[in-house]
């Protein structure tokens, strides 16, 4: 091979090494490598094992584990909970972000760091505040307890401490988009005649419809997977109190391993559905933009 | 119907956007309102459509009071600087929005609404559109979607943000001799704010000049050019030369490139200048002189002839008379 063409393959070689970002592709390989042995190692891992131990026993122990009546109890409680809090935390998130996005007020910020507490604070601790707030010991345990009502160790307990740690999904994944979009085509709806009730279902709505959705199935799927917070305030009663990830930890501790497993790969497909779903939103929202930028 | 508007003042904070603007818009007149940024034109359009709400002062229409009526029923046409339009509905329904929205006493059949709707979109030569997205369309035919959206709710008058401030040059000459022949054929009382001066001169019946929340002068576009009522506005309608004044009288004179006559023998009023660049291209010849002692040169407009009979050279000096002065005492 003589000089010059050796010299054409350089160049030819490092203008595809620009092409695909000026890196070398060992520099690529070795990044990409890297994420997916991690992800492998420390999701995907797991996940076959949860799913193996499940079925050690076979199928018929594995359903069994499921259909028992605490199990039953679990599942049910865990889907009246999401079906509480996932609703109040839209409608939250949702005011939240109007407000932050569309107005100017005094205390604004302070506003967005408080929504992102629940991020900062152990969830125990969410769940130790309710406990001194609601417990018999603490500022209104006396009078609920004169009064004959019971929040802690109880599913209203369960609730607020659910509430707590999903505040910030919703508005957290507004708040950007509305901020994005202004409000000009509010502004533009209100001289047309529209009044605030048709303004926002006619057009801020369909305008933040994917990020809401997205919004609402990441807070489902930490209202049904929620340990840490639940679990202070629970009280652990079987077929009363316990949701799904806390009779996870109960069948563990007995060492019923595979039917603990088999709840566990419950919450594992609801983590599977999650991800689906927010692939298939990705996927629309990434379609309906650049296809029109193509046909223009 | 016609917009009164007296006394408006408008703050945001410490800025004074608006600063007790009183102004009459006569019924069917295309408006403009033209100035930097900053000088409270668009502040004055949204008060005018109740966007936002005056500190004080009063907005009219054709007499009736209207300062505390909310925009949804002022019944204005306002189009968005970037249109605004609604980005998941289709043209058909952007337009027909205004319709839609009605309480279902007032609301027409779908029928009627179609109708309106192809009506107003052959109107804005957009009708092969109906069934696109807004982001499938260029800038300019987002605007004339813009436009009858608004006209469908028959507004009783038309205020337009910035028109044409959104498009290349040659797509805004096309749209704005377009609005101008719309104009013409609606009739309806419109304001448009734009800061562009020959947007302003060229397409409005009259033009409010305005700087720092104040309205500097209002006329028709021949009256604010030839009888500048400050040294604001013959500065801003631009291609404007300051004179050098007597040191301490206290005024300020300007002259247009074209009231100069220039001649090779001096004369009393004249001023000497050295010729720096000269060029005859097409109907103009532009010549730039350099004064002794001032510090920006004077730019004259002569005809080409004059130009070649004149047969000046770069460095030569030549006699400026200045045939008309705008002259304004100094702020």
């Amino acid at each position: 091979m003589d000089a010059s063409s050796t010299r054409g393959a350089d160049v030819s070689r490092a203008h595809s090494a620009l092409r695909q970002g000026g890196e070398p592709a060992w520099v690529r390989a070795l990044l990409i490598g890297g994420a997916l042995a991690f992800l492998a190692v420390f999701l995907f891992v797991p996940l076959a094992f949860v799913l193996t131990e499940a079925l050690k026993k076979g199928l018929g122990a594995f359903v069994a584990a499921l259909v028992e009546p605490d199990a039953m109890s679990a599942i049910r409680l865990t889907l009246l909970i999401a079906a509480i809090a996932v609703p109040l935390n839209l409608a939250f998130g949702v005011a939240a972000a109007w407000s932050v996005a569309k107005f100017e007020f005094r205390g604004k910020s302070l506003l967005v760091t408080l929504i992102d507490l629940p991020f900062s604070v152990s969830p125990v601790i969410a769940g130790l505040i309710y406990v001194l707030i609601f417990g018999l010991q603490g500022w209104l345990g006396g009078w609920l307890a004169g009064h004959d009502v019971r929040v802690i160790f109880a599913v209203p307990g369960i609730v607020l401490a659910t509430i707590f740690v999903t505040v910030p999904f919703v508005a957290r994944e507004l708040i950007p988009l509305m901020q994005a979009q202004g409000t000009e085509q509010e502004e533009a709806a209100t001289v047309l005649g529209a009044g605030g009730w048709q303004t926002f279902r006619r057009i801020t709505l369909p305008n933040v419809k994917w990020g809401l959705l997205y919004g609402v199935i990441l807070c489902n799927a930490r209202a049904m997977g929620e340990f840490g917070a639940v679990s202070v305030v629970s009280g652990h009663i079987r077929g009363a109190t316990n949701t799904l990830p806390l009779h996870v930890e109960i069948l563990y501790n007995e060492y019923q391993f595979a039917a603990a497993f088999a709840v566990a790969s419950l919450l594992a497909l609801l983590a599977l559905v999650t991800l689906a779903l927010k692939l298939a939103i990705e996927r629309r929202v990434g379609r309906e933009r650049p296809l029109a930028e193509i046909r223009r | 119907m016609s917009i009164e508007l007296s006394g408006i003042t408008k703050r945001f904070g410490a800025f004074v956007a608006v600063d007790g603007v009183d102004l009459h818009v006569e019924t069917g007149e295309l408006l403009a309102l033209l100035g930097p940024s900053g000088s409270g034109k668009t502040s004055l359009l949204r008060i005018i459509a109740g966007l936002e709400a005056p500190d004080a002062g009063t907005v009219a229409f054709h007499g009736e009071d209207a300062t505390d009526r909310h925009a949804r029923e002022r019944r204005v046409g306002f189009v968005f600087q970037h249109y605004a339009l609604f980005g998941h509905l289709t043209i058909f329904e952007n337009v027909a929005f205004g319709l839609r929205v009605r309480p279902r006493a007032h609301r027409l059949t779908d029928a009627q609404i179609r109708r309106k709707v192809t009506t107003l979109l052959e109107l804005v030569q957009l009708d092969g559109l109906a069934d696109r997205h807004p982001r499938e369309l260029s800038g300019g035919q987002r605007q004339r979607i813009a436009l009858a959206r608004a006209l469908a709710v028959e507004p009783r008058v038309l205020l337009l943000d910035e028109p044409f401030g959104a498009l290349d040059a040659r797509v805004r000459q096309e749209l704005r001799r377009w609005l101008r022949r719309l104009h013409d054929e609606v009739r309806l009382t419109s304001v448009f704010v734009t800061h562009d001066q020959e947007e302003a001169l060229e397409v409005a019946d009259r033009v409010v000049v305005m700087n720092r929340g104040r309205v500097e002068q209002v006329g028709t576009p021949e009256q604010v050019y030839e009888r500048p009522a400050s040294a604001f506005v013959v500065e801003f309608l631009g291609g404007v030369n300051r004179l050098p004044g007597a040191a301490g009288d206290g005024r300020v004179t300007f002259a247009r490139p074209h009231e100069f006559a220039v001649e090779r023998t001096p004369s009393p009023a004249a001023l000497p200048g050295r010729l720096v660049h000269g060029a005859a291209v097409g109907p103009v010849a532009r010549l730039e002189f350099a004064l002794d002692g001032h510090a920006s040169t004077i730019n004259v407009a002569l005809t080409p002839e004059r130009y070649r009979q004149l047969a000046l050279r770069p460095g030569e000096v030549a006699y400026l008379t200045p045939l008309r002065r705008h002259a304004f005492a100094t702020a």
